[in-house]
């Protein structure tokens, strides 16, 4: 938690490219911040199934990263992969709002994401 | 001039309390009495491309270089590399500065598209990367450009203004002096009402369009705890960044020189006490078309000139070459002093710019030239480019600028008649030391040219009216004479002149005469003193003769008389012997 690190990896053997890259930032271990990680777990384990990498980030520890994913907000969800890059404020207490962010209600609903890859992986994860 | 409203600030117990941070921008620090509030944030707005990021970067850049403050650039809008190019044009060297960790810039892009708020959250990230470029050059300054694109950026405003006055208080903390920058918006001073985050100090910047020539003006609306120049006071984007031009200095303190300067005609001076004006003062000569007020300027460049003083010559309706060979007409070569580097033109059409790019222009030339004496020639054009008001603001800031310099000021203005004269110059009266008004004349089918002093300041000066005569070997003064006619000027007094000869040679014609004739009369004197001398010199000798010869007579006589006695006594003497012996 006090520095960068894989919350977990399931699923070996899946091309990598089709992973689902998530940093969440944080700012030490405020209340905030821990529902924030307890709130990602949760959605995760619930809709993405195995395929995906978090990295909590600790911007106390390693501030210069903020200025990668610039970084305002705390606690801030990015979803780097699967482009296009995407931003979520907030300590995800909205589950509703988090999934639309991902977008993994939007995708499931219409298939018309922007990705051509996407509809495949969620049709995949939702099976 | 810079240096007096801070020398003030600091004698002051209640300006003690306040620490001031100087902007270093030029002018700046003047209205505001130092500076802005040191430790504290200020807010500066104005609309789109009134210059608040140049005026942000310079408080950096200028803290950097001159007062060894490190500076934090956090950029919300544009990128480092198009800032640092934007600088490069005003001289800025940015990249060298962040090299040398004087200054950090930190662009911050936040993209409304990619964000999606969910539940609580603070603006931590913000603070975190403030923080690490703050420390990672100890810098004392902070400038948040623009900061209201978080208002556009995030949805959550109960959370973002309580963010914000998180952020205030924590730079406050940090003891980091600070810019924040907004936007102008409608019927306040900031469109996300940022002036109710930062209090202490509110700086407005604006640029309109008056007749098609734009003004840039800055104003302070607020400065808790302490003074500062509430007007609004017009300023200038130029080559070397800002320049704020205050109207006057704050305070009315510039010395005040006794030495005193010839005009360049003796006359002139001579109805001036024989000194001529103060040095450091601003006269103005007004007149109609053709009166000579050029002329007369001229007159007094090239007398400074020969004294060896620098002047600058403003010329805004004749080019320099023109004016110079017209010149040489009445005997005067400004060209030569142009050679001898003693003389410097500056000629420019008073439309061509702003007043405030004029100002500027001109405030340049003196501080680059550091003349003695100035020519505006002529100043009522400037009323084109600008109004009646804003001409004479201008004005005023000049004069003060040349008075804080003991720069001589010579101002020509054009009006249109006679009596339009007084009017159209009355409002710059006040600002004016000296004031020499020249008139045509019209008589007898001539016109001719009259000067008078309307005004002196501390100089008793004659009130008569003298025709000013255009020559070939300069500007001459004549007295107005009085003839039975009324005055006497130009041919009149020519004619009167000739008269005067006339009645002059006549009489010196008699005294001749009779000088003359007193010599005839001396030379018949002394004809008559001969003659009678002679007269008395043959009637002397006549008379010595006679006497002469009566003295000869008697001598003769005497002989005579002897020789008679001596025979008689001979003969007694026989006669004696036989007498004796009788005896």
């Amino acid at each position: 938690m006090t520095s960068p690190r894989k919350a977990r990896i399931k699923a070996s053997g899946r091309v990598s490219r089709e992973d689902w890259d998530l940093r969440l930032y944080v700012a030490g271990q405020t209340p905030r911040s821990l529902a924030a990680i307890a709130n990602l777990r949760q959605i995760c384990d619930e809709h993405l199934g195995g395929e995906f990498r978090i990295q909590i980030i600790d911007l106390l520890v390693n501030p210069q990263l903020s200025r990668d994913d610039q970084i305002i907000a705390i606690p801030t969800l990015v979803r780097r992969l699967p482009v296009p890059i995407r931003k979520i404020i907030g300590d995800l207490s909205d589950t509703a709002r988090t999934l639309v962010g991902l977008q993994l209600r939007n995708a499931a609903v219409a298939v018309s994401g922007p990705g051509k890859r996407k509809p495949i992986r969620t049709r995949r994860k939702e099976s | 001039m810079r240096g007096n409203p801070m020398a003030k600030a600091r004698k002051s117990p209640r300006q003690r309390q306040l620490a001031k941070c100087p902007t270093g921008i030029r002018g700046l620090d003047q209205i505001t009495a130092g500076g802005l509030p040191s430790g504290r944030p200020s807010l500066v707005c104005g609309g789109p491309g009134t210059g608040k990021t140049l005026f942000g970067m310079e408080f950096l850049v200028r803290g950097a270089i001159a007062y060894d403050e490190p500076g934090v650039f956090i950029s919300f809008e544009e990128r480092i590399a198009d800032l640092s190019a934007n600088m490069a044009s005003l001289g800025f060297e940015l990249d060298r500065l962040i090299a040398t960790q004087r200054i950090c810039i930190d662009h911050i892009r936040i993209d409304k598209d990619e964000i999606l708020e969910t539940g609580d959250y603070s603006l931590d990230g913000l603070f975190i990367r403030l923080a690490a470029a703050i420390d990672s050059i100890q810098a004392k300054r902070v400038v948040l450009d623009t900061i209201e694109v978080l208002f556009g950026a995030l949805t959550n405003v109960g959370i973002l203004r309580a963010e914000l006055h998180r952020l205030f208080a924590w730079l406050k903390d940090k003891g980091v002096t600070t810019i924040v920058t907004g936007e102008r918006g409608e019927g306040s001073l900031t469109r996300q009402g940022l002036e109710e985050y930062v209090s202490d100090c509110v700086i407005v910047l604006d640029q309109r369009i008056i007749d098609q020539i734009a003004t840039r003006r800055i104003r302070v609306v607020k400065y808790r705890g302490s003074m500062h120049g509430t007007n609004e006071y017009p300023f200038l984007i130029d080559s070397g960044g800002f320049l704020v031009l205050p109207i006057t200095s704050i305070a009315l303190d510039y010395p005040a020189s006794k030495e005193f300067v010839p005009s360049g005609i003796a006359k002139l001076d001579a109805m001036l006490g024989g000194k001529g004006f103060f040095r450091g003062s601003t006269l103005m000569v007004s007149g109609a078309a053709g009166t000579g007020k050029s002329s007369l300027a001229s007159q007094f460049v090239d007398a400074a000139c020969r004294r060896g003083e620098r002047c600058l010559y403003f010329a805004f309706e004749e080019s320099p070459l023109q004016l110079s060979r017209n010149m040489t007409s009445i005997g005067i070569d400004l060209q030569r002093w142009v050679q001898r580097g003693l003389l410097r033109f500056f000629a420019a059409r008073p439309a061509t710019f702003g007043l405030e790019v004029h100002i500027s222009m001109m405030v340049k030339q003196v501080e680059e030239f550091l003349p003695k004496v100035v020519v505006l020639d002529p100043v009522s054009s400037f009323e084109s480019a600008g109004t009646r008001v804003d001409a004479l603001a201008m004005l005023m800031r000049l004069i003060d600028r040349f008075k804080v310099h003991q720069i001589s000021a010579l101002l020509t203005s054009l009006s249109a008649g006679t009596e339009e004269a007084e009017r159209s110059a009355a409002g710059v009266s006040s600002l004016i030391d000296g004031w020499i008004l020249l008139r045509n004349l019209e008589q007898a089918g001539e016109r001719t040219r009259a000067l008078f002093v309307l005004k002196a300041r501390g100089i008793g000066h004659s009130n008569q009216v003298r025709e000013l005569i255009i020559t070939e070997r300069g500007l001459d003064l004549e007295r107005i004479q009085m003839g039975p006619d009324g005055i006497l000027v130009g041919s009149a007094r020519e004619a009167q002149h000739l008269r005067d000869l006339a009645a002059v040679r006549l009489s010196r014609d008699d005294l001749k005469q009779r000088k003359e004739l007193l010599a005839r009369k001396r030379i018949a004197l002394k004809a008559k003193i001969a003659e009678l001398e002679s007269d008395f010199a043959a009637q002397g000798q006549d008379i010595e003769r006679v006497i002469q010869q009566e003295i000869t007579k008697q001598a003769e006589l005497r002989a005579t008389w002897t020789t008679l006695i001596a025979q008689r006594e001979r003969a007694t003497h026989k006669r004696g012997t036989g007498v004796r012996g009788a005896k």
